[in-house]
């Protein structure tokens, strides 16, 4: 599916795509964190024929019906709140050393600096994983630390 | 204390009325701009009520209210919109520009006034109002729509255009030889590219003087501490004879990320606020006796302001691949014109360019303000209606509505 972004200079940034039963919906994210969904005009194109704007909150209940989890803003206020820490997000690949091991045994935190802070799992977040936590192929780990830190996690969960 | 008592009774009366128009405008869903304007003619010298305590107030808020204005809308861009607007839109702002400067320049040229007026009435009726045009985009719904990018882009290069052409102005302005002038010209230029690289690769520095991400947020701090950094700046440019208003737009593009977000939340009241007095003061300084003479040349401006908005956003939209009917839109879109209009004219009219220029433009801006959003609003039917009654005159002539 081709979602296209559109930089809006002054208020944010607009990403839009078809459905496949031809109608083309958008979502704009503003700034200041509010959303505006989108409907385009089936007639013309360009024209939206309902755009309704939705506070932060609103915008996190109407994901959470549409059943993604909202760790992408999650870890943006992550980063925003500490200065110089990022949030990265691993994924535990079929060649993986780690694959159907423990947490525990890839002393992360010993060996990089960067936290893992939570996994996700089937579209689950299961934050705060305990050391006998065993990653399965699909995972996708989310850890905290410097730029440096994070990507070195990257490479010891892919290459051991 | 008698002077104290007099400036409180005259702010309080005008601040009251300014209040009470901008209720009525926010009712009718028009810009507020216009209706300030009319409160400042109606004050003052040859006005209903003469303002003699508080003006030296009303003069120092109406430079804050500059100051304010273009530091909140650099706010409103980061560096890499200002940029990826160049990039795609450069060719649609050189027409834009100089399309719509045309009327302008000509018009001085028409009546007397000589070349610096020209120069200045150009960029009277080249800059739209991205405040004016934001609102009635946000109004209409229309923030989602696929041609509001290249509005909002042709936007940014007005923007952009502005921070070159102030300090130009204000260097001819001041009188200056054009080797002076192109000297202010060159240190505009120069801070105006050194900042958009400060802001792209070390805004998080800058920020650092402003705020610190580390503590809690602190509205208080904040607004002190950006007022403060913008006030300065803006002194120093003018000390440089760059323009006050260039500096404070320079600050607030150098700021970014939730720290801007932030400033622009806790000084957006105080711009309201002084821009408000800025356009009083406008108003004041224009003598409404001159007004009525002023108005058939600023009705015929007006008609080519929205004849030459409309084409420059109707073939920024297409070379954007948009479909006709949003062609039409983009290009009514643009139409509005207001405070940096003001802006532009204040700075000749302190400098004492053509007493008549005053009242030309703010009759110029009264109509633009308020055709702006009439024109973004019914562009949609009036474009269909013209199109059936076309279609209805010949009748086997092509369709068009399939284009729609």
């Amino acid at each position: 599916m081709d979602v296209e972004e559109t930089p809006l200079p002054g208020i944010g940034l607009r990403h839009d795509f078809s459905t496949r039963s031809g109608r083309r919906l958008g979502v704009v994210t503003r700034h200041d964190g509010r959303r505006d969904l989108v409907i385009y005009d089936a007639e013309d194109p360009d024209a939206s024929r309902e755009s309704i704007t939705l506070t932060a909150e609103e915008g996190d209940v109407l994901s959470e019906l549409l059943g993604a989890p909202h760790i992408v803003e999650k870890l943006a206020d992550i980063s925003r709140a500490f200065a110089g820490l990022v949030g990265d997000q691993i994924q535990i690949l079929a060649g993986s050393p780690y694959a159907n091991r423990l947490l525990g045994d890839t002393q992360a935190r010993t060996r990089t600096g960067a936290s893992i802070v939570a996994v996700v799992r089937d579209h689950q977040v299961l934050a705060s994983p305990r050391p006998d936590f065993r990653f399965s192929v699909g995972d996708v780990v989310v850890v905290v630390g410097t730029p440096e830190n994070t990507t070195a996690v990257g490479r010891l969960l892919r290459e051991g | 204390m008698h002077d104290t008592a007099t400036t409180f009774l005259e702010l309080g009366a005008v601040l009251f009325v300014l209040g009470v128009l901008g209720h009525l405008a926010s009712r009718f869903s028009i810009s507020p701009i216009p209706l300030y304007l009319v409160a400042g003619l109606a004050f003052g010298h040859g006005g209903l009520l003469p303002l003699g305590a508080s003006e030296e107030f009303i003069e120092i808020g109406a430079e804050l209210g500059v100051i304010l204005l273009l530091l909140t809308l650099g706010l409103e861009y980061t560096a890499e919109e200002l940029l990826y607007g160049l990039r795609r839109q450069a060719s649609a702002g050189v027409l834009d520009l100089t399309v719509n400067a045309v009327p302008g320049v000509v018009a001085a040229f028409v009546l007397g006034w000589g070349p610096l007026a020209a120069v200045v009435m150009g960029g009277v009726t080249a800059i739209s109002s991205s405040g004016i045009i934001a609102k009635v985009l946000g109004d209409l719904g229309r923030i989602g729509n696929r041609e509001t990018p290249v509005v909002l882009s042709v936007l940014v290069l007005e923007d952009l255009a502005m921070a070159a052409y102030l300090p130009v102005l204000t260097a001819l302005l001041a009188h200056h030889t054009l080797a002076r002038g192109s000297l202010t010209v060159a240190v505009a230029l120069g801070a105006l590219v050194a900042v958009l690289y400060i802001a792209l690769r070390h805004s998080e520095k800058v920020t650092l003087l402003v705020y610190s991400a580390r503590s809690d947020r602190n509205d208080e701090v904040l607004l002190l501490r950006s007022l403060g950094l913008t006030m300065f700046v803006a002194g120093v440019a003018q000390r440089m004879q760059v323009s006050a208003a260039v500096g404070a737009f320079l600050v607030g593009i150098a700021l970014s990320g939730p720290v801007a977000e932030g400033a622009r939340e806790v000084l957006t009241p105080l711009r309201d606020l002084f821009a408000a007095v800025f356009f009083v003061f406008f108003g004041l300084q224009t003598d409404p006796a001159h007004i009525p003479s002023a108005l058939p040349a600023a009705s015929l401006l007006a008609v080519s302001g929205v004849i030459t908005k409309v084409a420059t956003g109707w073939w920024a939209a297409r070379r954007a691949g948009i479909a006709s009917m949003g062609r039409y839109r983009a290009g009514a879109a643009l139409v509005a014109r207001g405070e940096f209009s003001i802006v532009i004219a204040g700075l000749a009219v302190v400098a004492g360019v053509n007493a008549k220029l005053g009242p030309l433009a703010a009759c110029y801006v009264l109509l633009m303000a308020v055709l702006g959003p009439l024109a973004a609003r019914f562009v949609e039917p009036t474009v269909r209606t013209f199109r059936r009654w076309s279609q209805r005159r010949q009748p086997s002539g092509p369709t068009v509505t399939g284009d729609v």
